[in-house]
């Protein structure tokens, strides 16, 4: 069986498949669920500085397994209270990542602050939910801002920083290396796609916000687009996000230059043993093409020497 | 993908407790849920209590601001369905004990009814606050269930909470599963009355909800998720579970104690 250790941002991961942030996670016993499922790490639902009950439903539109949209809103218990599930994902023996979300950087930096106190093994910023008003990519969106905030969180934590980039833009590698420009150990690519679903009897949006995101396999050719132009502009591991249903699809993210790998719309699809599925299959997949460790295959699509630079 | 259907019928069914029926096609069994859409206001959870052919029901007490705007819907008023969602009780046990509190009986009328047409024993436990409020009482007597009634105010049946009904029963008869829903409190003495006799107990579960796609964790109950691994729980779950009884999550996932 190839080795499907990887060591992504400092941490070591005993496989590269972690829980993305929004799924599960506003609970430490769903954290420690996906966990005991055998993922390779949980990340926290994105947590703010105070309780957010989140846009009213309708939040989610849902499509045959191509997709999802979603627009929740960020809800979360607020970081007052956030601890008491990290400790019930701690005490499972998680390795768990902490996603915040904030208004700007000084906030970005406090909150970074109390959630590295927790015990987590990295932080995960959200500059990329987009459809949050004054969250995510309206404070992340640009390589300015990203800097800004990576900065000022990084000069106040000293576990790793990643920073969860977006794909509505022309410019994700620009975003990726006003990242590690900023320090950040290693940036995630992608977050939803920015979506819209109209209801043509009510002649309406069908999500109470209106836009939302979109995710699933229908975004994977997007994510993989933006891993493939990140990854030989920074030196930082990239983390690949968006679509993965598959060993093929995670094998394609860790080509195109994703180290570690995230996993969330498919848990909705196929339930949590979707973890178990994927480290199976994936280790299957590399014994098959001849690898014997993940880490030798991360980036070997840019090798091909017929293709034009991008 | 959502259908929006036209609201087809409007029922009082007690003072308090308002069942719609709709046009909807899909199959659905006993227990299962759907999400609601009120075009406009808001999406919620609810368990059908019309499970049966093209006409899907629900049917819903009055309790807080969300509620009431669903029982003020009329005949012809569009609203959303998705679903159903979730499990559904199993309809194998011989000699069912069902024990309803409140609107419960809402979810477990469909499934006594699929019970009793296939020849099944049903008897029915069922409590409200008084004699209006008995949701259903003569849906179970017509579908042939045997119905013990409970008030807390004594105005119809026993004076007092539906679980002493239910532990009268189970001390005097042979049963092979209890069905319940109602408080937590209610469906925790009721598992502590079956389990010194041996007979299993299936709650059907209630927790915010949005998704109802096991994606959010709005509803998440100890390591489970009301949408997808329930509603329906059997008590040996339940047990280990710490909210159970304890508390629940509001909408950013704070917990609530009961």
């Amino acid at each position: 069986m190839a080795d499907l250790t990887v060591r992504c941002a400092g941490v070591n991961l005993r496989n590269p498949f972690l829980l993305a942030s929004g799924i599960w996670g506003e609970s430490g016993e769903s954290l420690a669920g996906a966990w005991r499922a055998g993922a390779g790490g949980v990340i926290t639902k994105s947590i703010g500085s105070v309780a957010r009950p989140g846009y009213p439903n309708p939040t989610v539109e849902t499509y045959d397994r191509w997709g999802l949209l979603n627009a929740m809103g960020l809800p979360n218990p607020g970081i007052d209270e956030y601890p008491r599930e990290i400790e019930v994902a701690l005490h499972a023996g998680a390795s768990v990542i902490g996603s915040v979300f904030a208004g700007d950087a000084e906030e970005f930096a406090r909150l970074a602050v109390r959630m590295a106190a927790t015990g987590v093994v990295a932080l995960e910023l959200n500059l990329s939910c987009p459809h949050a008003e004054g969250f995510g990519t309206e404070v992340g969106g640009t390589p300015a801002d990203v800097e800004r905030i990576v900065r000022a969180v990084t000069k106040e934590v000293s576990i790793p920083v990643i920073a969860k980039i977006t794909p509505n833009t022309n410019d994700a590698a620009g975003l990726a290396r006003a990242a590690e420009r900023g320090g950040a150990a290693a940036v995630s690519a992608i977050n939803t796609l920015r979506a819209i679903a109209i209801d043509v009897h009510l002649r309406r949006p069908v999500l109470s916000h209106g836009l939302g995101g979109l995710s699933g396999p229908a975004i994977k050719p997007v994510g993989l687009a933006c891993v493939w132009q990140i990854f030989d502009k920074v030196k930082i591991p990239v983390i690949g996000v968006g679509g993965i249903a598959t060993a093929r699809d995670a094998l394609e993210y860790v080509m195109a230059g994703a180290r570690a790998l995230e996993v969330g719309t498919q848990v909705t699809f196929d339930g949590i043993g979707v973890f178990g599925r994927l480290t199976h299959d994936l280790s299957g997949l590399l014994d098959e093409l001849g690898f014997s460790r993940l880490e030798d295959v991360v980036g070997v699509a840019h090798k091909a020497s017929s293709l034009p630079p991008d | 993908m959502r259908s929006v259907v036209a609201v087809t019928d409007r029922v009082l069914e007690t003072p308090s407790t308002v069942t719609l029926r709709f046009p909807y096609s899909a199959v659905a069994h006993p227990g299962q849920f759907v999400m609601v859409w009120i075009p406009g206001d808001d999406e919620f959870p609810m368990s059908l209590s019309y499970t049966e052919g093209p006409l899907k029901g629900v049917t819903i007490k009055a309790m807080g601001g969300t509620s009431r705007r669903v029982q003020s819907l009329r005949a012809g008023d569009p609203v959303g369905i998705r679903g159903p969602y979730g499990n559904r009780f199993d309809l194998s046990p011989e000699r069912i004990l069902i024990v309803s509190g409140g609107s419960g009986a809402a979810v477990l009328a469909p499934a006594a009814e699929r019970a009793r047409g296939s020849g099944k024993s049903v008897t029915v436990a069922l409590g409200a606050t008084r004699a209006p409020e008995l949701l259903f009482r003569e849906r179970f007597r017509v579908m042939g269930a045997r119905v013990e009634l409970a008030t807390d105010d004594g105005s119809e049946g026993t004076k007092g909470f539906v679980t002493g009904v239910a532990e009268r029963l189970l001390a005097s008869e042979p049963f092979d599963a209890v069905w319940t829903c109602g408080p937590e409190v209610m469906m925790k003495k009721v598992i502590r009355a079956a389990a010194p006799r041996g007979v299993p107990v299936f709650c059907s579960m209630e927790r915010h909800m949005k998704c109802a796609l096991g994606m959010c964790d709005a509803c998440a109950l100890g390591p489970y998720h009301v949408c997808v691994d329930g509603p329906v729980f059997p008590a040996e779950r339940l047990e280990k579970v710490p909210d159970f009884g304890v508390f629940h999550r509001n909408s950013s996932g704070r917990r609530i104690p009961f």
